[in-house]
């Protein structure tokens, strides 16, 4: 068991380094770029496990909790002249009250309704991006969203124009969320989510609140969404409807499950294999979808654990193999 | 301890508990039975709290608990032990049991539950790390038992917990619900399994169509005609 916690501890020491290493190891900015969308990639899918791989809910308005977010950090950048700092939490707000707002209602739903209520409400809040047009501007979208406000830290002064300088600022960001999520998962909270997804009824007989825990995964998790929403307005400086789709809220599902859903490890290994898959792929133009589609069956068929699910079962093979020599 | 009077359950249109009245002292067993569809399960989900109960009232040690949610009347000390286990699957023994203590606000106190459970339940404590669903069904039952008993109730309420296991860990299971109802616990007990129910229970209530048809006390209801028919199979 210790040499196992040993091994793992070294795998997320090893990752965190090269994350922290890659935009200075001389690739192509274009690659840095990349590295950049994987990074909000994962924050989104952290953000749909919280629902889905937690607590059993699976919701395809997660693109509508990234827009929310997006879209409220950078009017009250452009309007109100905000600074970021302020404009990035109320945008994670903005989308979490609105998940709970929508939660109350619909998740007494179970199975299949759930998730075609959460398909509804994503295409609604796509198409009022669209319509409300003296507020969104509609299909132009906004641009000119300002960077994230310099940090001055007495000896050196933190700017976030560049790629590069966003990269650190979205790993900050994630690393801290990593923290917090590792130690919500592993509480009394990720217990009862858990409980939950296993079995509705018993978790009810226990005596844990299921609808408040559902809630509350639901609100967090379009929080984390929201926040991502607003890093990548911060960072890419123009938004559009054509960003907030169910096609997004698809992909994202897609990195929850390829990586492995209910897992930390899953989220991260996905966005990261998809973003990426995703650019190579674009020789192929349409036809990606297809070969997207494949890659989705033959997961589910052969690893419904995800890659996360299969690297852990290959060590523990590892590791009984070594017992038993 | 509980006082049930003139309780009603509709499912929408069907009325499925037709106002009942039901008392339970301290201390006893008592067996609810009855066949298929009687109301025997419903009228257990509606004193956890699980379904509304469209009339009557609830009365549990003089506070009346009629239409609070499922986790106050946990908290009251009322456990519900579901019908079909409904242990967590992909959770392990010690995981499950601990949920069982979810409502509980003295959880330094724990092992005192475990020990006990351990003591009824040994195969339990030689599966702690398992996955709940590589256990057997007998094994599953005598966990999901373990983990009603875990928020440390008064009263225990136990949905068919003889329900499809093979005829030797049927006895075994009732033997420990009699040693649990030994060391204190009152114990609702619904069966369809008649005459092992009334062998173990003080009193019994027969239930018909969402109505109680018959009630007394335990050895009386295996010598009336009517139940030796209907549920002894004489």
């Amino acid at each position: 068991m210790k040499q196992w916690m040993n091994l793992k501890t070294l795998v997320i020491i090893v990752a965190i380094l090269f994350a922290v290493a890659f935009p200075q190891m001389g690739f192509k900015m274009y690659y840095v770029h990349i590295g950049v969308l994987s990074l909000l990639h994962i924050l989104l899918a952290l953000g749909l496990n919280l629902v889905a791989g937690y607590a059993g809910q699976l919701s395809l308005a997660q693109a509508a909790f990234f827009g929310i977010g997006a879209y409220v950090s950078a009017l009250l950048m452009l309007n109100l002249k905000w600074s970021f700092w302020l404009a990035a939490p109320l945008g994670a707000l903005a989308a979490g009250l609105v998940a709970v707002g929508i939660g109350l209602p619909t998740l007494r739903l179970k199975g299949p309704y759930f998730v075609i209520s959460t398909m509804g409400f994503g295409e609604i809040v796509r198409l009022v991006f669209l319509n409300w047009e003296s507020v969104t501007r509609g299909p132009n979208g906004l641009p000119g969203i300002p960077a994230p406000d310099p940090i001055s830290l007495g000896f050196v002064t933190l700017t976030f124009e560049s790629r590069v300088e966003n990269y650190y600022l979205i790993l900050t960001v994630l690393l801290v969320v990593l923290v917090l999520y590792y130690n919500l998962v592993h509480s009394r909270i990720g217990r009862a989510l858990r409980a939950i997804r296993n079995d509705y009824i018993a978790t009810q007989v226990m005596g844990i609140h299921v609808a408040f825990y559902r809630i509350l995964a639901f609100g967090v998790g379009a929080a984390l969404s929201g926040l991502t929403g607003a890093l990548y307005a911060g960072y890419i400086r123009f938004i559009s409807p054509d960003t907030f789709t169910i096609g997004e809220s698809i992909n994202i599902l897609i990195m929850m499950v390829i990586g492995g859903m209910g897992t930390i490890s899953g989220p991260i290994i996905g966005a990261i294999f998809i973003t990426y898959l995703l650019e190579t792929m674009r020789v192929f133009a349409e036809y990606r979808l297809v070969i997207y589609g494949l890659l989705m069956f033959l997961v589910i068929l052969y690893m419904p654990h995800g890659i996360a699910g299969m690297l852990k079962k290959l060590s523990l093979r590892v590791r009984a193999g070594k017992k038993e020599a | 301890m509980l006082k049930i009077r003139d309780l009603s359950v509709h499912y929408g249109k069907i009325k499925a508990v037709r106002q009942i009245d039901m008392d339970i002292a301290q201390g006893e067993i008592v067996s609810l039975i009855g066949a298929n569809g009687a109301g025997k399960s419903t009228t257990l989900r509606a004193l956890s709290g699980l379904v509304k109960a469209a009339g009557g009232s609830v009365e549990f040690e003089g506070k009346d608990i009629t239409g609070w949610n499922a986790k106050s009347i946990v908290e009251a000390g009322i456990s519900h032990c579901p019908e079909g286990r409904q242990i967590f699957p992909r959770m392990t023994v010690m995981e499950n049991l601990e949920l069982g203590a979810y409502t509980r606000k003295d959880t330094k106190n724990l092992s005192v539950e475990y020990d006990r459970i351990f003591e009824y339940f040994p195969v339990l404590a030689q599966r702690r790390s398992q996955m709940g669903g590589t256990l057997s069904g007998g094994e599953q039952q005598m966990l999901a038992i373990g983990r009603a008993l875990m928020s440390k109730p008064k009263l225990l309420l136990l949905d068919e917990p003889s329900l499809g296991l093979a005829p030797l860990l049927v006895e075994k299971i009732f033997e420990i619900i009699q040693n649990i109802n030994r060391e204190g616990m009152t114990v609702l007990l619904i069966e369809q399994n008649a005459w092992q129910a009334l062998n173990i229970a003080n009193r019994g209530y027969v239930m018909e169509t969402g109505s109680v048809a018959v009630t007394g006390a335990a050895s009386e209801l295996l010598h009336n005609d009517h139940v030796r028919r209907a549920y002894l199979g004489e």
